[in-house]
């Protein structure tokens, strides 16, 4: 790499750049935006989890007032728009193709959860268009419904799409069946264990919204909407919806708040809105009220699993075999056939030495919402099978999990796992260790019979994780299904006067990129913090890119600021060069100033911007004017963050109430840019992996599909006093497949704690496992019913 | 429709509404103030919370009507003279802020909540953040940033 990358400006905890709008309420979320002669939408929903549309009568509903259009799937139809998408093919075991449903915009003859879209209501105020979706007459003949996942594949149970018979999209498997069959027979020891990873409801605290426009003199439509990657919704909507050609329209994702996943995915609402203001010729905004998006926002998790683990007489582990039924819900989201598949199956040898590892996944669709990427993504999946099953083995061997887990760890690299992941660096025990200090491993006997003292029960839980980030080698996912290559672009500005814009493909939804990115730039170019502007989200601004997700907008995106860079300087030298009349190879820059080796003459950064512009006297042949330039970077692999996260409970005997009274997480994320932001991504990790294990459940009535948790009333989301103060630590082996080393960050709390704090409540109650959410009332119940191991022994 | 006439961060304001207009969307939509926002609709998670009268308060609970001669400050009037409140200053300097979007309301409440309590410890503000959520930041960074604004402010 020509013209390394200093120091200057990385590791430092940066106060963030884009925090000034915030504090002060002058951001720009896509609800903010007012469009002169706006109408509103409103989406008429199933009541239903499954019905027949026998008709649908809009007369009364359009003559109410301020109604100015209602669009049903019949006007879609006939339009010829296309239905959503899944963007990622999952073959099943037989060779065959996954079994996909039709995903209509708007439900044409049959809707197939509560909350899908029956009809959409333009009209000049809000409160205008609900009240007249309630004048809409649709006559449903009400079917039987697929809720439970552990009776949706049985015959009699309804089905979801006649193309997926007994309700089975994909019969996957990964790893090599023979060879596991073989480690199982040789084994002196077998550990069973059965797993229900409960279904979440990501909720991002900005609602989805979207503003459709057209323009009718230029024939382009422009959408506002509260999305993680704006150049793949563009894509999606051109090349598969067919909304418009792709240069006729232009996506912008504003201010975003928050989206862990679930505004990656194109939606019907947004699809709708941009369509149908053509139809309307007025911008038409839609903003999603909270109980719309517990009821149609792209649910996370929900996997019912068994797996066995096989260890020989030292505890060595042999091998390991899953099936795990994984709930897609009604409709194949955007990508949700990789979540339970190529996301998951390929992260169950954790951070272990594992020879011989088969999976099989069932991918199964029921009357409930569409299931798809929420914080990180079938990587918790795996992690809390993993380290759920271990802990198990260390209990039934009596081998301290701390032990059974070093005996076990994989310490030389690269290392090839039996399901496809090539882990290039790590050093699993340095960050046990650093966590098992933290927590004062040790002091925990005492800790324990001081809390019996006032008859109290503690616990101590660990989960060694692994995750695969930077999601990326284009070469890699295309070969496993993916339907879009996973780079990044960047493009480097410099503008005349020597400040710099730079263009991301990557998203900034709470991030902090507008300050890691700037930090990354100024201490390459030596310009102050302040020169550097980090533009995103608006597809008429930014080159194609593919958004942030997956933990890779640090190790992808910003390695393709990285090579943007190295073209910056290589022409900024050349240019120098010819100023100062030296040859290039002579030309040194650092610090912002560029110097002829072995002489006194220089040129700041801002003589040379200015230079480039004023192109005087350039050898026209060699050196065009302008200092521009852009690339587009696809990494050799995906990175590898690793660590060890432990949490210790205490748990009252007669409420049932947990209370997690110390948790440290311990982290390998590579190069860390900026340690402030960092930290603050595994904070927010660990509560929404808190949140799994002890207190959020989306729940649907078994028998009606009504979705039982649809408000803040009735879902538990984390708050401030759930929550204890996280104790953080760092290790650090550098990441070789990028030239910053880095690994990623964003999703290693959610994916580590759930397993960390359910081996800690177990091990705590003296039982061998307890389904998430471990609730006070499950927690109660489940000491009534269980003998306390402590009490036993 | 009724005429509704307030002071909204220090300046007179007044609109035709609907019976029905809720504060928050005379606040959003009347006048433009968009730095108030709707995270939820069970008045649960605070993204809404301004002061009424010196008082935080969600202003999704309340009609519009209801603030009829009332004092209102938004996030907008906070910083109203230039300069940056110490409950502002410290959610930037401790990083108590990722997404942005339930900030303006915790930053609402944590300054009613220094007034009320000058004198705060962390669980005290755990406990007083019952009806602010934020999916982002894990409270970690917003509980050192009110306890440092406290500080600061006493």
């Amino acid at each position: 790499m020509s013209g390394a990358v200093t120091a200057e400006g990385i590791g430092q905890p940066v106060r963030r750049k884009e925090d000034f709008r915030f504090i002060t309420g002058n951001g720009h979320y896509t609800d903010d935006i007012a469009r002169a002669r706006q109408t509103w939408a409103y989406f008429l929903r199933s009541p239903h989890a499954h019905a027949r549309i026998k008709s649908i009568d809009t007369s009364v509903a359009e003559a109410a007032p301020g109604v100015v259009a209602i669009f049903t799937g019949r006007h879609v139809a006939d339009d010829g728009l296309g239905g959503l998408i899944c963007g990622w093919t999952v073959t099943s075991k037989d060779g065959t193709p996954m079994k996909v449903g039709p995903h209509p915009i708007l439900a044409l003859d049959t809707v197939r959860y509560v909350g899908d879209h029956v009809a959409m209501v333009v009209a000049e105020t809000l409160a205008d268009a609900r009240a007249a979706a309630e004048l809409i007459d649709v006559d449903y003949e009400a079917l039987p419904a697929a809720v439970a996942l552990s009776t949706c594949q049985d015959e009699k149970t309804a089905q979801v799409h006649a193309e997926a018979p007994r309700n089975t999209c994909f019969e996957w498997e990964l790893g090599n069946k023979a060879e596991t069959e073989a480690a199982f027979a040789k084994a002196d020891r077998v550990v069973k264990l059965d797993l229900t990873n409960n279904r979440l409801i990501p909720n991002a605290m900005e609602p989805r919204a979207a503003i459709g426009e057209y323009d009718k003199g230029s024939g382009i439509y422009t959408l506002h909407t509260t999305s993680q990657n704006p150049h793949v919704a563009r894509l999606v909507l051109s090349a598969f919806v067919g909304v418009a050609p792709e240069h006729k329209l232009r996506v912008v994702a504003p201010d975003v708040g928050g989206g862990f996943g679930s505004k990656i995915f194109i939606y019907a609402e947004e699809t709708a809105c941009v369509w149908a203001a053509a139809k309307v010729g007025r911008p038409i905004k839609w903003t999603g009220d909270r109980s719309e998006a517990f009821l149609s926002d792209a649910h996370g998790r929900d996997h019912l699993s068994h797996a066995e683990l096989a260890l020989d007489k030292d505890g060595k582990f042999l091998g390991l075999r899953v099936k795990t039924v994984a709930n897609l819900g009604a409709y194949l989201s955007t990508f949700s056939a990789s979540v339970p598949t190529y996301l998951y199956g390929t992260l169950l040898s954790g951070q272990y030495d594992l020879p011989a590892i088969y999976v099989e996944v069932d991918g199964v669709y029921t009357h409930t919402a569409p299931v798809d990427a929420y914080r990180g993504a079938g990587r918790p999946e795996a992690t809390y099978l993993v380290e759920r099953i271990v802990e198990t083995a260390a209990r039934e061997t009596g081998i301290d999990p701390a032990e059974l887990r070093r005996r076990n760890y994989i310490r030389t690299f690269p290392h090839q796992t039996p399901v496809i992941m090539n882990y290039d660096a790590g050093d699993y025990e340095a960050s046990l260790e650093a966590a098992m200090e933290a927590i004062d491993y040790k002091g925990f006997a005492a800790r324990k019979s001081e809390a019996a003292s006032r008859g109290k029960l503690r616990g101590i839980g660990m989960s060694s994780y692994i995750e695969a980030c930077g999601l990326a080698p284009s070469a890699a996912v295309g070969s496993l299904g993916a339907g879009v290559g996973l780079w990044e672009s960047a493009e480097v500005r410099v503008n005349p006067t020597g400040n710099i814009e730079v263009l991301t493909g990557s998203h900034s939804h709470g991030q902090g990129h507008e300050t890691t990115f700037a930090q990354l730039v100024a201490s390459r170019l030596g310009v102050p913090l302040d020169n550097v502007e980090i533009v995103h989200g608006d597809t008429d601004r930014v080159q194609f890119g593919m958004g942030t997700y997956g933990s890779r907008s640090g190790a992808v995106g910003m390695s393709a600021i990285v090579r943007a860079l190295d073209k910056i300087e290589a022409k900024a030298k050349k240019i120098a060069a010819h100023l100062m009349e030296a040859a290039v190879e002579d030309i040194v820059f650092e610090n912002g100033t560029f110097t002829v080796q072995g002489t006194d003459k220089s040129l700041a950064w801002a003589e040379l911007s200015l230079a480039a512009y004023t192109a005087h006297g350039f050898p026209s042949a060699d050196i065009e004017p302008g200092l521009k330039e852009g690339a587009f970077y696809d990494p050799t692999n995906f990175t590898f963050p690793a660590g060890c996260h432990i949490c210790e409970v205490e748990i009252d005997p007669d409420t049932g109430i947990t209370r997690i009274v110390k948790f440290v997480a311990v982290d390998d994320f590579g190069t860390v840019i900026n340690p402030m932001i960092v930290e603050g991504q595994v904070h927010g990790g660990i509560a929404q992996g808190i949140g799994q294990a002890l207190l959020e459940h989306g729940v649907y009535d078994p028998e009606s599909g009504q979705l039982v948790t649809g408000s803040y009333m009735d879902y538990c989301m984390p708050r401030a006093d759930d929550l204890p103060n996280f104790t953080l630590g760092f290790t650090k082996t550098v990441c070789p497949s990028n030239p910053l080393g880095m690994k990623g960050c964003g999703e290693a709390g959610a994916i580590a704690s759930p397993p960390a704090i359910i081996n800690a409540v177990t091990d705590a109650l003296g039982i061998r496992d307890i389904e998430m959410p471990a609730t006070p009332a499950r927690v109660w119940e489940a000491l009534q019913s269980a003998a306390p191991r402590a009490a036993a022994e | 429709m009724s005429v509704v006439a307030m002071t909204v961060n220090g300046k007179p304001a007044s609109a035709d509404v609907e019976p029905r207009t809720l504060l928050v969307q005379f606040i959003r939509e009347q006048l433009g103030l968009t730095g108030t926002h709707v995270g939820c609709d069970t008045s649960q998670c605070g993204a809404c919370v301004v002061h009424v009268d010196g008082r935080a308060v969600k202003s999704c609970t309340m009609l519009a009507a209801q603030a009829e001669g009332a004092e209102v400050l938004t996030i907008e009037g906070l910083a109203a003279n230039g300069d940056l409140h110490p409950v502002q200053k410290a959610f930037r300097e401790h990083h108590g802020l990722q997404c942005g979007f339930c900030t303006p309301g915790m930053i609402m409440t944590a300054v009613d909540l220094i007034r009320r309590k000058p004198e705060l410890d962390e669980e005290t503000v755990r406990d007083e953040l019952e009806g602010n959520i934020c999916r982002c930041t894990g409270y970690h960074n917003i509980v050192k940033a009110i306890l440092a604004a406290s500080q600061e402010m006493r």
